[in-house]
């Protein structure tokens, strides 16, 4: 079965979220649903640290399209950082980078913030 | 004539499964002498395939036959995967635009769109009640 992990931090206003594994449609309503409590209790500056992150499937990408419009209506945002490149490619390959700020570490996606 | 070899899995219609089925497709293609990159191309083709037939073909129900080949040729390698849920028509589907997307917070459509990129070939068949997947990619 596959395995996928998110551990929380917090650095000032910015929630960081270190995921690990492989997110796929079996895994993607964990972070679905870290998600929706992230929104539900207002931490909309959020960045997600992809560095543990080994796979991702379109429905993995599904969950960050399902919600960052109601994070950005409430002035926030989620900047992706520290992808793998074989992740990354994923991602660019549905042009991601167009519409999400994606970085190569996690304090370039923190300042983004400032 | 060349030789061909050929590897089937049978499981069946759950997202339990599909890290089963990317290791499946991962050690063949890798036997086949795939590099890295062509290898992760195939197992997200595979995955994404899986994931439509889960959702799209069986909606969601449970315990559904996905079956899947794996064939060697010379220089390539055929996917097949067969199952008996709704068929798909691959004329009417339109590539999502993101900005709509998002601004519909819609999420999903993306799979086909990138087994299209990942993959050479890809041609859908449809034979009685079973739905037939076929894409190939060249070494």
């Amino acid at each position: 079965m596959s395995k996928f992990e998110i551990r929380k931090r917090s650095k000032s206003e910015v929630t960081i979220l270190d995921i690990y594994g492989e997110l796929d449609a079996h895994t993607a309503p964990i972070l679905e649903k870290e998600l929706q409590q992230l929104i539900e209790n207002k931490f909309v500056h959020i960045v997600v640290n992809g560095s543990g992150l080994e796979y991702i499937s379109s429905a993995g990408l599904g969950v960050f399209m399902a919600y960052i419009e109601d994070i950005r209506s409430q002035d926030g945002d989620i900047k992706i950082s520290s992808l793998k490149p074989k992740v990354f490619n994923v991602f660019d390959l549905l042009g991601f980078p167009t519409l999400y700020d994606i970085v190569e570490n996690e304090e370039k996606a923190v300042d983004r913030f400032k | 004539m060349p030789s061909i070899k050929e590897h089937t899995l049978h499981i069946s219609a759950s997202t339990n499964e599909l890290e089963r089925i990317r290791h499946f497709v991962a050690d063949h293609a890798g036997r086949f002498g795939f590099g890295e990159d062509d290898i992760n191309d195939i197992i997200l083709a595979v995955d994404e395939a899986c994931t439509n037939i889960i959702k799209h073909a069986y909606e969601w129900k449970s315990g559904k036959p996905i079956h899947i080949q794996l064939a060697m040729r010379r220089n390539e390698m055929l996917v097949s995967i067969i199952d008996e849920g709704k068929s798909f028509d691959p004329d009417s589907y339109k590539v999502p635009s993101m900005q709509d997307q998002l601004n519909q917070k819609k999420r999903s459509g993306y799979g086909i769109l990138l087994i299209r990129k990942l993959m050479d070939h890809v041609e859908y068949r449809k034979r009685n009640s079973r739905n037939e997947i076929r894409m190939t990619k060249k070494r």
